[in-house]
This record gives structure tokens, C-alpha cells and sequence, in this order.
């Protein structure tokens, strides 16, 4: 229940924050002051899409089918906070890591974690992260996180993973 | 053919099963389950003065002869006198038995502590020797002298070349340890040839037997080494920015084929061995790896899914146009030439399955040789006959071996462990 009633508010405060947008964006300067009143209410949909950011840069996995290395929709917000904290913090370096599940030849699946890597250096470099921030590496299928032979250890074993160095 | 009655059977069946299968389809797969009826008899008599041996020479042999599947080996036992020249020999008592040759020999000890090892291998219908052959060899050579006797065994009966005089290099992991090991044919006297708490994979053999090349990832990445089995030291071949990897020799030994992802997606180069200069083989937008030298050297086998899905390709290597050669299913990878370049192996996906098979060169046609679910990493014996792969069995990897005709099949549990990328040596030279 508890779980369920969650869902609601966030489904309600999502609502209401999609009722909220659509009018800040119309270009009407006159309602602008509207804001002021309540300067307290302005941090809150500022720290939103920060804490967003946030919990966006703590995921640190990208999922794939098999035998693809196709960047999917859903993990494209995720690349895009961590090539955003690259281009704010030229300092940063990761490693990216292709990994491939167990199934098909090794050398294949070497190759095929490469550019799963390779995909996400290169959205990356073009969300404005440096070349030079950027390394990939390929673990093939030698590394799998989960260890099982079913489907469900395949799916979490395609994967490239985004690692900060000196973490 | 030299006496080898059971192949006269054979024959003729294969011919039906030819004929009825491209009439009625080109891209028809021959599926044969199960193992082979016709096995040739032979009788292996324990040869005089072995049982004062640690090591019994003619267990080994008829081992080897067994796990070939071509053979039968039948009873020796209860014989009042044993046999070592020809004239000793009870050819009446023999056919009785069921056997068409026999094996004879004795191993005595010279002055010098080595042994002398002599052997003959009779015809009992003809009452003649087919072959026979002598060494002096050291306690510590009587394992391989056996698979020399084997071999030669092999040899005058089918007409093929031997392989049990040969070994295979594999990778072991237990925990998180990885071990590349060499071994005999038959899993003997493995030892460790690298050590790491990383993966290592694709050990390839060099034409001559004498190094390994193969990709460890003891740096936390794929680095191309190439190690003397002899002395153990080795080199880095290639250590590039991402994946270096998929090594294979040229029949001459100068150069490498191995793939690098330096330039963009994994591509084709050539390392000439001697100057370490470096050329690229292959130019795709998609994944070109697993390089495989054709026997004469003209050409290589490779994967490449620059047309949407992983398959096999040819190109000569001195360029021109790569020629696709698998059509069937979304799925083919890891080709190897047989010996004789008339075919090749690969792996092929079935539904969720993962399956060896060969493809011929002329007919187009391929055959699926085993139903596991995890069957990888084939390769050919040194005489084409046999293919070892790596499978999947409770879990756990292992070895196995299929004869190239898909009839014979055996499994090859080496140690404790994982066992995976098998690779053949060539026919060891003395």
C-alpha cells in the first residue's frame, strides 16, 4: 500500500510540475514578477532537475540487446548528465567498459563490447565531453557481472559500464 | 585405402546420402545424431617387457585408436605366449576373435638406461606386416613414443595423417584463476604456460609447434602476446589503444593476422613478425575479427557483421573484395580452415543454441555436427579428421571432440574446472 500510495504522489507531482511547464514557457514577461512572491517555492524546481542530475550520474550502467550495441532511448538521459558533469569538470576522466553476455564466440563479443563502449564515447564527445576525457575498454564476455546461464544474467551482463577515474 | 575394409562399407552410403540431399535441396543440412556402427578390429597384444614399466605403452596406444572412434579394439587377454615376431604369431586364433590386425612389440631396456621400443603392425587375413618400426627413446618419451606408434597405426590403416602425436593448448579457470595450459592429445602431462587472476583467450598455435600466440587481459585490457613454450619468454605483438586481439599465424610463420580497434570498430592487420610492421587487411563500417589463414596462405577466413548480422566471410591477403559464405541464420562466427582448405569450421546459431558446424567450399553445403548448447572455439586436428570444440556440460566448460564427419563424439575432461578455447598443435617434430 505504502508503495502504492508513493506511486500516486508521484504520479500527481508529476502531473501538477507538467501543468507548471507549459505556461513558463510561453514567453509572457508581464507574469514573470508571479515568481517572486515566493521565493522559497524556486529552489525547489531548481534543486528538481538538479537532484535529477544527480541521481542520473549514479547510474552508472548502460543495457543492450543481444548482439547490439544500439544506445537505447531510456539510457540516453544517463549518458547525456554524465557527458554534461565531463563538460563541466574538464578535470574528469572515466574508462568505459563494454561488457557482452556469455553467449557466441569470445572474440566476437571482445569486439562487440568495444563499440558498445565506442557508442557511448562517441554520444558523449558529441554532448561535449573532451576526446581526451574518454577511454574504452572492452571485457568481451570475460567479466560478467552475474554468473547464471539464464536470461536474466545475459541481459544484466550486456552492459557497458561508466567509470570515473581515482574513484 | 591399404586394407581399411570399414571404409569400403562407408562409402557408398555417403554417396546415397549426397545425392538424395542436393537434389533435393542445396542449403540442406545433413543432421547425423549418434555414432558410427563400422569400427575396424584391431588387437593390440601388451607388448613384451612393458608391465615392467611405469607406463604401459599399449594402453596408450589403444586410447588413442579408441578415442578416434574408428576403431575397435578387440580382446588380448589369456594368451598362454605373447607374441612379439611375426612367426610367433596364431593368425587361425586371431580371426577367431574377431580381429583384422594385430599390433606386436616389445620395450627392453638398454644398457644406457633408454629403452628400445619396436612394433609391427600385422595383416591377419594376409598373414604380412603392414608396418613396423623401432626407437631408443628415454622413460620420459615412452607416453609419446606410444603416440608415435599410434599414429603410425593410424596411418597405414586409413591413409591419413596421424594426429595423437601432437598437443592441445586450452585455457583453465578455476576461481578467478585463469591458467593457459599445454597438454598430450589425450590430457596428459598439462602444464602451465601463463598464470593470471585476468582472462586469457585465443592461444593459437605457431605452424613450427613452438610458440603460442594468444590475448590476456592481465593489464585490465585484450594485449596480443606471443610466448616460446620452449623457454617462456614472450613478447607483446600488439598493445594498441582498445582491443587487440584474435591472433592467427600464416602457414609460413612470419606473420600475424590479429584484429585492433585503434582506428575505429575491430578491424584486420597484418603483423610481419621479423620487421613488426604493420598493415591493415580489412576496411568496414562493421566488426571484422576472428582472422584465420587459409593453409596456403593465399587467403583468410574471418567474421564480420558489415551486413547486419555476424557471418563468415573470404578475402585473399592481398585484398580484393571479401566474399560472404554463410546465408543461413543471423548468427556465424569463428571460422577455421581444415588442413586440407577444402572446408571449414564454425560455430552457428540455432534458435537459443549454439552449435558446430563445416562448410564445403565447392558444394556450399554445410553440416550441423553437434547439438549442445554452448559449442565453441572448433578447431581441426592436424589431419583434418577430428574437431575439438569447447561445450557446456552441468555448468561447467569442457572439451570435446567431434570426427569431422560428425559420426564419432567424445568429451575431453581435462582437469577440475572451466575449460574452454581449445586449439590443436601441429604434429610435433622431433
Amino acid at each position: 500500500m505504502k508503495n502504492l500510495t508513493l506511486l500516486v504522489l508521484l504520479v500527481v507531482s508529476g502531473v501538477l510540475a507538467g501543468c507548471a511547464c507549459p505556461p513558463k514557457s510561453q514567453p509572457v514577461a508581464v507574469e514573470q514578477p508571479k515568481v517572486e512572491p515566493a521565493p522559497t517555492s524556486v529552489p525547489a524546481p531548481a534543486a528538481a532537475p538538479a537532484s535529477t542530475q544527480d541521481s542520473l550520474l549514479t547510474n552508472r550502467n548502460i543495457y543492450y540487446d543481444f548482439d547490439s550495441s544500439a544506445l537505447k532511448d531510456e539510457y540516453k538521459a544517463i549518458i547525456t548528465a554524465h557527458a554534461k558533469n565531463l563538460t563541466d569538470n574538464p578535470s574528469l576522466k572515466v574508462t568505459i567498459q563494454g561488457n557482452c553476455d556469455e553467449r557466441g564466440s569470445r572474440e566476437y563479443n571482445l569486439a562487440l563490447g568495444q563499440r558498445r563502449a565506442d557508442s557511448v564515447k562517441r554520444m558523449m564527445i558529441m554532448l561535449g565531453a573532451k576526446e581526451s576525457q574518454i577511454e574504452t575498454v572492452s571485457f568481451g564476455r570475460e567479466k560478467p557481472r552475474a554468473l547464471g546461464h539464464n536470461e536474466e544474467a545475459w541481459a544484466e551482463n550486456r552492459r557497458s559500464d561508466i567509470v570515473y577515474q581515482d574513484e | 585405402m591399404k586394407n581399411f575394409s570399414c571404409f569400403l562399407h562407408l562409402f557408398p552410403l555417403f554417396l546415397l546420402w549426397g545425392v538424395s540431399c542436393s537434389s533435393a535441396n542445396a542449403q540442406l543440412k545433413i543432421e547425423i545424431i549418434g555414432s558410427g556402427a563400422s569400427q575396424f578390429p584391431i588387437a593390440i597384444v601388451p607388448f613384451k617387457g612393458e608391465n615392467t614399466l611405469p607406463q604401459s605403452v599399449t594402453d596408450v596406444i589403444a586410447a588413442d585408436l579408441q578415442r578416434s572412434g574408428l576403431f575397435k579394439i578387440v580382446d588380448s587377454g589369456g594368451l598362454t605366449t605373447i607374441p612379439v615376431e611375426p612367426p610367433q604369431v596364431d593368425y587361425a586364433m586371431w580371426r577367431t576373435r574377431g580381429a583384422d590386425v594385430l599390433a606386436i612389440g616389445a620395450v627392453s631396456p638398454l644398457p644406457n638406461g633408454q629403452f628400445d621400443v619396436r612394433f609391427r603392425l600385422m595383416d591377419i587375413l594376409k598373414q604380412q606386416q603392414l608396418t613396423g618400426f623401432a626407437y631408443q627413446v628415454n622413460a620420459q618419451q615412452l607416453r609419446r613414443t606410444a603416440h608415435k606408434i599410434a599414429d603410425a597405426i593410424y596411418e597405414a590403416l586409413t591413409g591419413d595423417g596421424g594426429m595423437f602425436d601432437t598437443n592441445i593448448a586450452y585455457i583453465i579457470k578455476n576461481g578467478s584463476r585463469y591458467e593457459l595450459k599445454v597438454a598430450d592429445v589425450d590430457g596428459y602431462g598439462a602444464r602451465t604456460i601463463l598464470a593470471s587472476n585476468e582472462s586469457i583467450i585465443s592461444p593459437a598455435w605457431s605452424p613450427d609447434g613452438t610458440m603460442l600466440a594468444y590475448v590476456s587481459f592481465e593489464h585490465k585490457k585484450a594485449i596480443v602476446y606471443m610466448q616460446s613454450l620452449e623457454t617462456g619468454v614472450r613478447s607483446v605483438i600488439a598493445n594498441f589503444k582498445g582491443s587487440n586481439s584474435a591472433p592467427s599465424w600464416s602457414p609460413d610463420g612470419k606473420r600475424l593476422a590479429i584484429v585492433l580497434s585503434k582506428d575505429g570498430n575491430s578491424q584486420i592487420y597484418l603483423v610481419n613478425l621479423d620487421s613488426g610492421v604493420l598493415t591493415r587487411l580489412s576496411i568496414s563500417g562493421g566488426i571484422d575479427t576472428e582472422p584465420n589463414f587459409s593453409p596456403d596462405g593465399l587467403s583468410i577466413l574471418f567474421t564480420s557483421d558489415r551486413g547486419g548480422s555476424p557471418q563468415i566471410y573470404r578475402m585473399l591477403v592481398n585484398g580484393g573484395n571479401p566474399e560472404r559464405l554463410t546465408f543461413d541464420g543471423t548468427y556465424n562466427v569463428t571460422p577455421r580452415f581444415s588442413p586440407d582448405g577444402k572446408s571449414f569450421v564454425f560455430v552457428q546459431r540455432n534458435g537459443g543454441h549454439f552449435n558446430i558446424a563445416t562448410q564445403d567450399f565447392v558444394s556450399r553445403q554445410s553440416q550441423l555436427l553437434t547439438e549442445g548448447s554452448l559449442d565453441e572455439s572448433p578447431c581441426f586436428s592436424p589431419n583434418g579428421k577430428v574437431i575439438l570444440y569447447a561445450t557446456n556440460e552441468g555448468g561447467h566448460g569442457i572439451l570435446s571432440t567431434v570426427s569431422s564427419d560428425g559420426r564419432e563424439r567424445t568429451r575431453i575432461s581435462v582437469e577440475i574446472g572451466d575449460v574452454f578455447e581449445p586449439a590443436w598443435g601441429p604434429l610435433i617434430k622431433d
